[in-house]
């Protein structure tokens, strides 16, 4: 489960500054769950994510993954999730195996474990074909199912998406979302950030509008649909940002 | 501190430098070729081109000497010089290296000589030419021997002794052992150890901290459970690993070089000259000289890392690197003037410090006060850059900067 309390960031900032990304921000999504932080750019989704996988402390407030704080229990947090963005690269000299096998390690899988979690991770996401090639050889889609096996290695029961799909082909992005949709049937406790509406709609159980930083709408699609009497997503994004 | 986990990250990181082509070039191929290069191949080169030199024979004109048939005759018929046709545009001549040298024999030079009074003849060179230098010392030679010449054949005529004029012989006799001797010629080797364990460092410290951030991988890693302070420890024991590999294959390949080079100089040299070659360098002198290197390795690995990771891009790190290469230069090069020696305060200053006492141990001089000063103060600044590096690895501002 994840959740959120008055979780904010400020950044320091040469013009302004201070930067408030992100303020005041609470949420809840429980497992078998997908929550969609929807918003424009810059509007704080990936802060907050970053946030949530501990990579940025929060300046103020406070975020529960997986039962442990963000803040103090950072390990733990990061034990537990599973983080893929289109800016979390692979080593582009390491073969795919190679490169599931080290964050396996780093996440203290023992041999045996780990041998057989990549057995089955490369069968179900038929990456045994390229299983040996360099990362630098292989295509976007290929890419994506090695960052995918990546974050599934350590079977974490919280995973976290910033934009998966940004930049990718219909064919590599219909790869990441199928994945997302997999580990809500495995139980497992999604928050996925997206700028782009069809993607919400069709995939979040919980829709939240994010706009400079603060969370401005809440809500199944069929809620915000009946507080804004209105049916398309993108003019309901509209009507919340720009009131 | 995890050291499994510092090993996981130290093995992935190994495996990825050494499938970098980049980095084996700095990390294995510059140290093997750089010694050869600089010892034998710079050696073979000086050799050939003074050989050349030697080999020509220079033109020279003669200036003057129409009333001395004698000298202007033992100039022409000299072997290793060749007279040509005298200008008035002489030193033009020099100038443009078309004649290497001239002399001017002052009027009535042989009725002097021969009545006994003294002359000046004048020659002229290209200052710091060396093909000018040789033919100017032909003919300094050739005065010379006619001077003594001259001279003996006047104490015959007195029937007087040659060593009346040389009442006294001074003779130069080499007290230094062979190994002092040689750790005066080879002290610019501990100062190229230091300067490749710092190339050998640069690219493995960009690779691990900026490239990573400009492929993407810095966010990739940092969502692992990996405490960051394993990390650092993971990715500064690689830069270590290459900036020591560096140093070690120089040192190797110094030794062989060296080795090659005494085999090639004592088949030149004559048996009894030979001896003095025999103990030039120490194995032992060398292994502690590579005890020595080692904090000041890991205070150029911790201290790169740190560099490199401010930078946002390969390129920015490059530009805040490469100058280091230069800044290393000075204080190598103050240990290595004349007269430089090691002392208290000398001891305290990086780089200086290590070149110096490396000098010292190759000529088989062991100051043990200065060494352990200079071990622990390396060490000192080596933890103290490592600490650094850690600290910055903690803050989101390096980390993310955009």
């Amino acid at each position: 489960m994840i959740e959120t309390h008055e979780l904010g960031k400020r950044f320091p900032d040469s013009e302004r500054g201070e930067l408030r990304a992100v303020q005041d921000l609470n949420f809840r999504c429980e497992p078998g769950q997908i929550y969609g932080l929807l918003g424009a750019n810059g509007a704080g989704k990936t802060t907050t994510l970053r946030m949530l996988a501990t990579i940025l402390a929060p300046s103020e407030g406070s975020a529960t993954v997986a039962g442990f704080d963000a803040e103090t229990q950072a390990e733990q947090v990061r034990r537990n999730i599973g983080f893929l963005s289109t800016a979390t690269a692979l080593y582009a000299r390491l073969t795919a195996e190679e490169m599931v096998q080290y964050f396996g390690r780093l996440h203290g899988l023992d041999e045996t474990l780990l041998r057989r979690r990549i057995d089955e991770l490369f069968e179900r996401l038929g990456m045994n074909e390229f299983r040996r090639r360099r990362c630098d050889a292989l295509s976007t889609g290929m890419k994506q199912k090695v960052s995918i096996a990546r974050t599934l290695v350590h079977d974490p029961p919280v995973m976290i998406f910033d934009e998966p799909t940004a930049g990718l082909d219909v064919m590599a992005a219909r790869t990441i979302l199928g994945f997302i949709r997999e580990c809500r049937e495995r139980g497992k406790t999604v928050v996925f950030s997206t700028h782009v509406m069809s993607e919400a709609e069709k995939f979040c159980d919980t829709i939240g509008v994010i706009h400079q930083g603060r969370l401005l709408a809440e809500g199944t699609l069929a809620e915000l649909r009946t507080r804004y009497a209105l049916n398309d997503l993108e003019d309901i994004f509209l009507a919340v940002v720009q009131p | 501190m995890k050291l499994r986990d510092i090993g996981i990250v130290y093995r992935k990181e190994m495996k990825d430098t050494l499938r970098d082509r980049r980095a084996l070039i700095s990390m294995i191929l510059v140290p093997i070729l750089i010694m050869p290069l600089l010892t034998i191949g710079l050696g073979a080169l000086t050799a050939e081109i003074l050989g050349r030199a030697m080999e020509e024979i220079p033109k020279v004109m003669i200036l003057g000497g129409d009333d001395s048939p004698n000298i202007s005759a033992e100039l022409r018929a000299a072997p290793d010089i060749r007279v040509v046709p005298a200008s008035a545009d002489y030193a033009q001549e020099i100038e443009d290296k078309r004649i290497r040298a001239a002399v001017e024999i002052p009027p009535g030079f042989d009725t002097a000589l021969a009545a006994g009074i003294p002359s000046t003849v004048t020659v002229y060179d290209y200052a710091g030419d060396l093909k000018s230098g040789l033919a100017a010392d032909r003919l300094r030679k050739l005065f010379r021997d006619l001077g003594d010449r001259t001279v003996h054949q006047r104490l015959q005529a007195q029937h007087l002794p040659d060593s009346l004029i040389h009442p006294i012989e001074v003779k130069e006799q080499n007290a230094a052992s062979p190994e002092k001797t040689m750790g005066q010629i080879i002290g610019i080797v501990p100062y190229i150890v230091i300067l490749l364990c710092l190339t050998g460092a640069i690219y493995p410290a960009i690779d691990l901290t900026a490239g990573e951030k400009e492929r993407g991988t810095m966010e990739t890693i940092l969502t692992s459970p990996v405490a960051r302070t394993d990390l650092v420890f993971g990715k500064f024991l690689t830069v270590l690993t290459a900036s020591l590999a560096t140093a070690f294959l120089a040192v190797v390949s110094m030794g062989v070089s060296f080795g090659i080079g005494r085999e090639l100089l004592l088949s030149a040299i004559a048996p009894d000259q030979a001896a003095s070659f025999a103990l030039s360098i120490n194995p032992g002198s060398v292994a502690a000289v590579f005890v020595m290197v080692l904090p000041l390795a890991v205070l150029f690995s911790a201290a790169l890392l740190a560099l490199a990771l401010c930078a946002k891009s390969y390129k920015e790190a490059q530009s805040y690197l490469q100058p280091l290469t230069i800044v290393i230069v000075v204080p190598g090069v103050v240990s290595l003037l004349p007269g430089v020696e090691l002392n208290a305060r000398l001891a305290l200053i990086p780089v200086i410090n290590t070149s110096l006492v490396s000098k010292e141990i190759l000529m088989g001089t062991y100051h043990w006060h200065y060494i352990a000063l200079i071990f622990v103060s390396s060490c000192v600044y080596a933890a103290a850059a490592l600490f650094i590096a850690t600290r910055l690895f903690e803050r989101e501002d390096v980390l993310f900067r955009t």
